[in-house]
């Protein structure tokens, strides 16, 4: 067991090392992951199709004609306008307006903004929820890891939708029916944080019971390190890379949880739409002739996911040796 | 685990199938917008709720097809002097448990109606007596001439006085109620249908009740009642035969109903008036940041909101032309001198004007109380509203809700809690007298506790109270109706309410089934023939 102790010493302490800005950039060009990457097309157009929605979602007010949150800039008699290359189109609603007079192009890329910000907040919220609890469980054992995971089992058996459901109505029972629409995101963004903390505990918890019985973390343990450098600094970071594949697969899902709450009205209110209440309004009219108000809040969400989720498979992918 | 999932898919679109293959003949399947929360027939004054009611339970009197007043539990009455009727009751009627329907059990239906928790107060008079003469005969003792007495009672529904007992049920069921009564799950009516299960917001049973008194005017055994409260799954479950009957046809499907060969549109003017209210009681708003002050106290204020909004735009471009724009709190069928009134213009720039007189030149917020399942595209009307009143500076915070939880929030047993309101009311008499005592007359009437019941808005003028006390014992129609031109015209000029239009009736009905289609929007299936397959 000792004979080992120098080498991974050294191994741990090494990338904490590195700082030189011009040492990072070849270190991700020279990367497996990045080699895998570039190999890959439907990679770099997932990764294309990704980055072109979180730039819309940032500069919508830029480019959009007109605030669909602000009801002052919504004109009735501007309503259910078809999309600009249709007979009835008109400028400049390039894809057409729904019943309010609402510019549906301009309510995707506001609605954009909500479901990312509820998801990467989402994310991080449960991602850091759930990393904690997994640190803790497997690093302490005993009560305190049989507690959290008993816990994770009993939510496990539950689909997320229902435990956001359930912290949405319970959090909405004890604030009364009003809540102004930002109160609301953080109501969507603590919802969706507190169902899928679970994989990320179990995970990070499996990881650390590996790493614990490492010579590494005995020496930390040896040389008199507390127990909290030892879990953020040496056993964390040997954490991470599964972690990354469940947080980029979470934010489809998490963004998918953001569009079924409000689709099911208990989301965003219409006045402050996400994709999700987009969706929501359209469907009444889905079959009316009126197909645009739905279609492309639709297929906005679905290239989302799609990119998100084809980002996160290769991903997996790629930082599994075990497929190299 | 792909297979697995594929086989359960499999098996789940297999159920599905099975469970919607076409409906067996002379079963009735019918879905409305809204769900049936509460069967206790005193809890909630809502259209669909009383014509849900109405299959379970019968009041003393009812009304036919075209409305009008007929015999029901009492098989005939008669005024023995103008404060003095005697109501002769129907014998040999049981309750759907078999207990025999007397007199006391309309006593006790008359105490129920208007104890605390009831939300039918206004449509007993609250000094009126009831004596019972024999089994089969009670009295009533009014301490003024009433002569519309009865045209209110259609909606009164006479309960068991013993089942009620027996279950803990004497007190009726408030709105507000968050945990359901005995009386609010189950039902003992002496109706033509029988409920057999009731799961709220899921699905109610109706079996036909063979014992009943009436002669059937269908050919039912059983209706299926689910509420489906997306626009397009309804109207979908109507073109595939799922159901038979949908109230209502969303309007932007009513071309495609009707041009589907399966399902028409059943349309008719409504008689109920979609109006906008303003809290003018408290001296605060409930939700508003203007504190210390009601900015609708100010008369220009309630003015401003009148003008900013455009009820033709909102009947070109929400309600797709069907809708009629009204100046009046009540419908022009149900008032002769409707035609003398018009509404005022949209007028944004003198909107503006008098809310800076007011001083509110930069507008004030407001929350919006709204229902999303009750009336036509409710929730459409007031993101518009929303939208016109951000015109004039007013940020308007609108909260759109089921209507179980809107009713429970907004109306007297809620505790009137509501700003700014949208509401849709159709008086339950036919008759003025029912807008200008329920909506328009004053709450909080020592003489009269249940005047203004339904005046969400506290609205409150004395001279109009006097005029409508006149109305409803004055019996020469001439006179009456411009008494009643008179009341409407103070409202107006205190811009007490905003009403905006009457919406259509459109209910969607398949080929198979014929049916009577009411003014006042009640979906009454006992006056439904389905076609045998």
């Amino acid at each position: 067991m000792s004979d080992a102790v120098v080498p991974h010493k050294t191994d741990a302490g090494a990338p904490a090392a590195h700082a030189s800005a011009s040492g990072w950039f070849t270190r991700v060009i020279e990367s497996d992951l990045f080699y895998s990457f570039c190999r890959s097309k439907l990679t770099i157009t997932a990764a294309l199709v990704t980055l072109l929605f979180f730039l819309l979602a940032i500069f919508a007010p830029l480019i959009s004609v007109q605030n669909p949150f602000d009801p002052a800039q919504l004109q009735l008699i501007n309503s259910r306008i078809p999309p600009l290359w249709t007979a009835d189109g008109q400028t400049p609603f390039l894809l057409g307006t729904d019943e309010q007079g609402r510019d549906v192009l301009s309510a995707i890329l506001y609605g954009l903004r909500i479901s990312l910000v509820v998801g990467v907040l989402g994310v991080a919220f449960s991602g850091a929820l759930g990393i904690l609890l997994g640190l803790i469980a497997g690093y302490v054992g005993g009560a305190v890891d049989s507690l959290i995971m008993r816990i994770a089992d009993v939510q496990l058996t539950f689909p997320a939708i229902l435990i956001a459901l359930l912290v949405n109505g319970v959090v909405k029972s004890v604030f009364g029916n009003r809540l102004d629409a930002a109160s609301m995101l953080g109501v969507l963004v603590l919802a969706i944080g507190l169902s899928f903390w679970v994989q990320y505990a179990r995970t990070v918890r499996g990881s650390v019971l590996v790493e614990k019985s490492k010579d590494y973390i005995a020496a930390a343990q040896l040389i008199g390190l507390p127990a909290p450098v030892i879990m953020l600094r040496h056993v964390l970071p040997n954490t991470m890379s599964p972690i990354l594949v469940i947080a980029t697969i979470n934010l489809a899902l998490a963004i998918i949880t953001e569009a079924t709450l409000s689709f099911l009205g208990s989301g965003m209110p219409d006045t402050m739409p996400s994709l999700g209440t987009l969706i929501r309004i359209g469907n009444n009219y889905l079959f009316s002739g009126e197909w645009w108000i739905v279609a492309f809040p639709g297929f906005a969400l679905a290239a989302l996911i799609l990119s998100i989720n084809l980002l996160g498979d290769w991903l997996r992918d790629a930082l599994n040796p075990k497929l190299r | 685990m792909s297979v697995r999932q594929n086989l359960l898919a499999a098996i789940v679109a297999a159920m599905v199938a099975v469970a919607a293959s076409p409906a067996s003949s002379q079963v009735l399947r019918y879905a409305n917008q809204g769900e049936l929360k509460s069967l206790d027939p005193y809890t909630l004054k809502e259209t669909t709720t009383i014509a849900h009611h109405a299959h379970v339970y019968e009041g003393l009197v009812g009304r036919d097809k075209d409305l009008k007043i007929v015999p029901a539990l009492a098989e005939s009455w008669e005024t023995l002097d103008p404060t003095h009727w005697r109501f002769h009751l129907r014998k040999g009627v049981k309750f759907h448990n078999g207990d025999p329907f007397t007199a006391d059990d309309v006593l006790f239906s008359a105490d129920r109606v208007r104890a605390n928790g009831s939300n039918f107060l206004s449509n007993v008079p609250g000094d009126a007596k009831f004596v019972k003469v024999d089994d089969y005969t009670v009295d009533v003792m009014l301490s003024a001439p009433n002569p519309i007495l009865i045209s209110q009672w259609d909606g009164w529904y006479i309960m068991d006085k013993k089942w009620s007992e027996e279950h803990d049920s004497i007190a009726p069921t408030p709105a507000s109620a968050t945990t359901p009564s005995y009386a609010a799950l189950h039902e003992n009516g002496t109706g033509p249908f029988i409920i057999e299960s009731h799961q709220p917001g899921v699905k109610t049973v109706f079996k036909v009740n063979p014992n009943w008194w009436g002669k059937p005017e269908h050919n039912l055994k059983e209706i299926i009642f689910t509420p489906i409260a997306s626009d397009a799954t309804r109207v979908a479950a109507l073109l595939s035969g799922e159901v038979d009957v949908i109230e209502p046809v969303p309007i932007q499907d009513i071309q495609r109903v009707n041009a589907s060969g399966v399902a028409t549109v059943m349309n008719g003017p409504e008689l109920r008036t979609i109006f906008l209210g303003m809290d003018q009681a408290r001296d605060e708003l409930l939700y508003s940041n203007v504190k210390g002050k009601n900015p609708f106290k100010d008369i220009r204020v309630r003015e401003a909101f009148y003008k900013a909004i455009d009820v033709d735009l909102i009947k070109n471009r929400v309600m797709r032309g069907l809708s009629t724009p009204s100046a009046l709190m009540i419908a022009p069928q149900l008032f002769a001198l409707s035609k003398d009134f018009t509404r005022p213009k949209a007028d944004i720039d003198g909107a503006k004007k008098l809310m800076a007189e007011a001083g509110y030149a930069d507008g004030f917020e407001v929350t919006m109380d709204c229902p999303n399942d009750r009336y036509v595209n409710d929730a459409a009307i007031c993101q518009a509203v929303v939208g016109m009143l951000a015109r004039i500076g007013v940020k308007v915070d609108l909260l759109a809700q089921p209507k179980a939880q809107y009713f429970g929030k907004v109306l007297k047993p809620g505790g009137y809690k509501t700003s700014f309101y949208l509401l849709g009311w159709t008086p339950a008499s036919q008759d003025s007298h029912n807008v200008l005592h329920d909506i328009l007359g004053c709450r909080d009437d020592p003489k009269d506790p249940t005047r203004g019941e339904a005046n969400l808005a506290g609205y409150c003028n004395k001279e109009l109270d006097a005029l409508a006390d006149k109305i409803l014992v004055e019996s020469d129609t001439a006179k009456r109706d411009q008494m009643i031109k008179q009341a409407f015209e103070i409202a107006i000029k205190d811009w007490a309410y905003i009403p905006l239009h009457q919406q259509a009736l459109s209910w969607g009905v398949s080929k198979k089934v014929k049916l009577t289609q009411r003014a006042d929007n009640q979906v009454l299936l006992y006056w439904a023939t389905k076609q045998e397959e």
